[in-house]
C-alpha cells in the first residue's frame, strides 16, 4: 500500500525543486511564475494525501480554492508582465528599480 | 510491489523530472511544456489518491487553461534569452544549497517514521457506488459556501483586472465620439454664400 509520507515526500521534492528554480532563474520573470505555479501544485498533493489518509473531503475542498486563487494569481501576474514587457521591452527582474530611493 | 505501488512510482518519478526540466531549461516554451507534464503526472497521483474530480478538474483548468495562457504570453512577447539567462551559474549553487537543506529538513520531517503506515494506515479503497464528485459538492455547497462565493468574486476580479491592466488606448487611432456627432447643427457645417448671378 501506499504510505502518506511517500505523498508528502513527493510533495516536499516538488516543492524543493521550485524554491530551486527560484533561486537559479532570477531574471526571468516567466519561469518565475511557473515556479510559483509549481509551488501551489506541491502543497497540494499534501492536502490531497492528507484528506485520503483521514477520511476527510475538507482536504479536497482546501485544494479547489486553492486551485482558483492560483489561477486568478496567474492570470494577473500575467496581465502585469505583459504590462511590464510593454514598457520596458524586456522581462529582467534586475530592471524592475525604478522605485528604488 | 503491488501495480498500485508501481503506478505511484511511475507518475512521481516522471512528475519530479519533469519538475528539474522546468527549472533548467533555457527557453520558456520548453520550461511551459515540461510544466504540463508535471500536471499531468501529479493528476494521476491524485487519481492514485482517489481524489478523482480534482484531478480532471486539474487537468482541464491547469493543463488546458493556465498553461495555454502561459505559452500564449511567452510566444507574444519576443525575450532575448541568452539575456536572461545570463546568472544562471552563479546562482546554481546557492540554489542547490538551499533546496538539498529544505529537503532534508522536510524528509527527517515527513519520512516514514512520523508519516508512515504505521502511524496512518492505508484507508480501504472507497465502495463503487461513492461519488467524489458529489461528496466534494455537498461539502463545497453547504459547509462552505460562503467561501465559495468569495472564489467566486476571485476570479471575476482576476478577470476583471486582467483586461484592464492589458486594456491600451493608442494615442494616433481615430475614433467617433457619439454624442458629439448628434449635437451637431446645420449652422456649424453649412455655410450659405450670397454672391450675384454670373453672366455666361
Amino acid at each position: 500500500m501506499i504510505s502518506l509520507s511517500e505523498y508528502l515526500v513527493v510533495g516536499a521534492l516538488l516543492f524543493v525543486i521550485s524554491v530551486a528554480g527560484v533561486f537559479i532563474n532570477r531574471k526571468n520573470l516567466l519561469i518565475l511564475l511557473m515556479c510559483i505555479e509549481l509551488m501551489l501544485l506541491a502543497v497540494n498533493i499534501n492536502f490531497v494525501a492528507f484528506s485520503h489518509f483521514l477520511g476527510d473531503v475538507t482536504g479536497q475542498v482546501f485544494v479547489f480554492f486553492v486551485l482558483t486563487v492560483a489561477a486568478a494569481e496567474a492570470a494577473i501576474g500575467l496581465a502585469i508582465l505583459i504590462v511590464l514587457f510593454r514598457s520596458r521591452r524586456s522581462i529582467d527582474v534586475d530592471e524592475l528599480n525604478s522605485l528604488k530611493g | 510491489m503491488s501495480f498500485e505501488h508501481f503506478l505511484f512510482y511511475f507518475f512521481a518519478f516522471i512528475a519530479v523530472a519533469a519538475a528539474l526540466m522546468v527549472v533548467t531549461r533555457r527557453n520558456p516554451v520548453h520550461s511551459a511544456l515540461f510544466l504540463v507534464v508535471v500536471f499531468f503526472n501529479v493528476a494521476g497521483l491524485w487519481m492514485l489518491a482517489e481524489a478523482e474530480f480534482l484531478a480532471i478538474a486539474l487537468v482541464l483548468v491547469y493543463v488546458g487553461a493556465v498553461m495555454v495562457l502561459f505559452l500564449f504570453v511567452i510566444m507574444m512577447l519576443d525575450v532575448d534569452l541568452a539575456a536572461l539567462r545570463a546568472g544562471f551559474m552563479k546562482h546554481l549553487p546557492v540554489g542547490i544549497l538551499v533546496a538539498a537543506l529544505m529537503l532534508v529538513e522536510m524528509v527527517v520531517v515527513l519520512g516514514p517514521r512520523h508519516f508512515g503506515l504505521q502511524k496512518y494506515m492505508a484507508p480501504d479503497h472507497a465502495p463503487a457506488e461513492y461519488n467524489n464528485t458529489a461528496a466534494l459538492g455537498l461539502s463545497l455547497f453547504t459547509e462552505h459556501l460562503y467561501a465559495l462565493e468569495i472564489a467566486a468574486v476571485i476570479l471575476l476580479v482576476a478577470m476583471v483586472a486582467a483586461m484592464v491592466l492589458t486594456l491600451r488606448k493608442r494615442a494616433d487611432t481615430k475614433r467617433q465620439v457619439v454624442s458629439q456627432q448628434h449635437q451637431v447643427k446645420k449652422r456649424d457645417r453649412l455655410r450659405i454664400v450670397k454672391m450675384a448671378a454670373e453672366e455666361k
